[in-house]
């Protein structure tokens, strides 16, 4: 079994979902080659090679890759992965947007968000917001997979694997980057954090958001949100935790002011520790949640970030 | 300019679904089924480029069993102009769909077609980047604005990192997020009127696709359950539970 891993990062950083992958990977086969397509992306190819588990790595640098656009990232990973048996990603907004477009074009069903290998051709994946989960077995050639990264480990580091430069390029003449709004911050992200605290509706407004921070600095947190909350424009889009925003798995998971609606537990019912601070003590959170603290979050927050 | 958003017939997002006791499926007997919430954004995103004069027609398109019609005359109410359903057993997989929506778009040349970015029963996201990738056309998934100016759309997308916008050379796929707009209401005359809009029939093999799927779904289960633990009675509690009990601070 061969198989390809597309590497989430940032042209800097690689990111930990790829650790994760490899991890999915090696349930799957033990050849496994990660491909890193961006511009000036050495460092990031450099750190892929470091994952134990991994024999080769291509690096694709090149400006049509810089901003992931799946035009051209599809017509890359195409060239490259239509000798594997699987090409993986990490079903980030990255992976989504270009790997459909990868299947299509070679044929092939894509199989999306797998939280477990069953066998190399078997897979299981959350359906209906996580209500139910398939066993999903595909009859294609390559099979295409996204995965979620939360539901796998990362893998070990200390390595040294062949670094391959790649040459091919096309270049889409339709579809432009034009710029970037991404949230800058000193905070851990969603994705790889070990504790994470959300805000929810119960916040009532950005600047409450504030309370969360005392909280997130003493644990080292990452900071989340609802979608309720940001569809109030309460805080930015990248925050929101669930079913269509991220999903996590962190060791503790603090939802604050959240009342816990079947879209947001989706994102996060798989932390192995869940806190509640709600006023409301029917809110379903609770029904989820290994320590429920009924109180007015507007008290508790203070006290919570002077208990610490 | 034509605008073509297809729709899918999904349970309503306010259902409870259930696995079957025997693993073979869903029990969605008598589960009231409707327009998927995404699909309903770009009805209403299509809708409201032809209220702003950009575009002169939307056509909506469902892919599925003669049930799916009632979809459609919801998107007809909301202000589309006229619909196609194309008859199929149900539960297609994305490809397959992907593959009748490219003859789709042959045979209508849209200058944009809106889908929604992934439905809420098999939650795959992947239908409107097949189609791109079928058609040809450059694709601006997850999108938060759409903006068109001449023979171009700039997209704006909701990525992990926060927003990137996109600019797309027309004919583009647009698919969208949450937040692209509030989808309104049907009136009831409006109801009524989609009653006598124009709605064709077709069958799959109108379009020569092939519709056997690689995929098979062995068995379907239902998640494990998280219990939920105890409450606590004050932050102090809480603080000493996390550090001596679960040992996660």
């Amino acid at each position: 079994m061969t198989i390809l891993i597309y590497a989430e990062h940032d042209n800097s950083q690689l990111k930990s979902e790829t650790l994760k992958l490899v991890t999915a990977a090696q349930a799957i086969g033990n050849d496994i080659h990660v491909l890193v397509a961006g511009k000036d992306c050495t460092d990031v190819a450099r750190k892929a090679a470091d994952i134990s588990g991994v024999s080769k790595v291509f690096i694709a640098d090149n400006a049509a890759y810089e901003y992931q656009l799946a035009e051209n990232i599809a017509e890359l990973v195409i060239e490259l992965g239509k000798d594997y048996n699987h090409i993986l990603s990490a079903a980030t907004t990255t992976g989504k947007n270009f790997m459909p477009r990868v299947a299509a074009l070679l044929d092939v069903a894509q199989i999306s968000d797998i939280i477990a290998v069953i066998s190399a051709d078997t897979f299981a994946r959350p359906i209906y917001a996580g209500n139910a989960i398939a066993t999903v077995q595909s009859a294609d050639t390559i099979k295409v997979i996204t995965v979620r990264t939360s539901a796998f480990d990362s893998a070990s580091e200390g390595n040294n694997a062949p670094i391959e430069a790649v040459e091919f390029v096309t270049v889409s003449n339709n579809s432009e980057f034009v710029s970037a709004e991404l949230t800058v911050s000193e905070r851990p992200e969603l994705t790889a954090a070990e504790v994470i605290i959300s805000g929810g509706r119960g916040m009532q407004n950005g600047e409450n958001f504030k309370l969360l921070d005392g909280i997130a600095d003493k644990l080292g947190a990452a900071m989340g949100a609802s979608r309720a909350a940001v569809d109030a424009g309460f805080v930015p889009n990248d925050m929101q935790v669930g079913q269509t925003g991220k999903i996590v798995a962190p060791q503790l998971y603090i939802a604050v002011g959240i009342s816990g609606a079947i879209q947001h537990l989706a994102g996060m019912k798989d932390s192995k520790v869940i806190v509640a601070i709600n006023k409301d003590e029917d809110a379903p959170i609770f029904q989820v949640a290994d320590y429920g603290l009924v109180a007015d979050l507007f008290v508790a927050l203070p006290e919570l970030a002077e208990a610490l | 300019m034509k605008i073509l958003v297809p729709v899918k017939r999904a349970i309503d997002y306010n259902v409870k679904v259930r696995v079957k006791p025997d693993n073979s499926g869903l029990d969605l007997a008598n589960a009231k089924m409707s327009i998927n919430p995404f699909c309903e954004i770009a009805v209403e995103e299509a809708v409201r480029l032809k209220e702003k004069g950009i575009a002169t027609e939307v056509v909506i398109i469902s892919i599925g069993d003669k049930a799916c019609q009632e979809q459609i005359r919801t998107a007809l109410a909301l202000g589309a102009d006229r619909g196609i359903q194309i008859d199929t057993p149900n539960a297609l997989d994305s490809l397959q769909v992907a593959k009748l929506l490219q003859k789709v778009v042959e045979e209508e040349s849209p200058d944009l077609v809106i889908l929604g970015k992934q439905s809420i029963d098999s939650d795959n996201n992947q239908t409107g980047q097949m189609l791109a990738a079928l058609c040809g056309l450059p694709q601006g998934t997850f999108a938060s604005v759409v903006d068109i100016n001449d023979n171009k759309v700039n997209v704006t997308r909701e990525v992990d990192g926060g927003l990137q916008t996109i600019a797309l050379t027309l004919p583009a796929i647009v698919t969208t997020d949450l937040r692209l707009n509030e989808p309104r209401y049907a009136s009831l005359p409006n109801i009524m009127k989609a009653k006598r809009k124009p709605l064709d029939v077709k069958s799959a093999a109108d379009y020569g696709i092939d519709l056997s799927s690689k995929l098979t779904v062995l068995k379907y289960e239902a998640p494990a359950q998280r219990k939920g633990g105890v409450k606590v009675a004050d932050v102090a509690e809480l603080v000493e539970k996390l550090k001596n009990e679960a040992k996660v601070i």
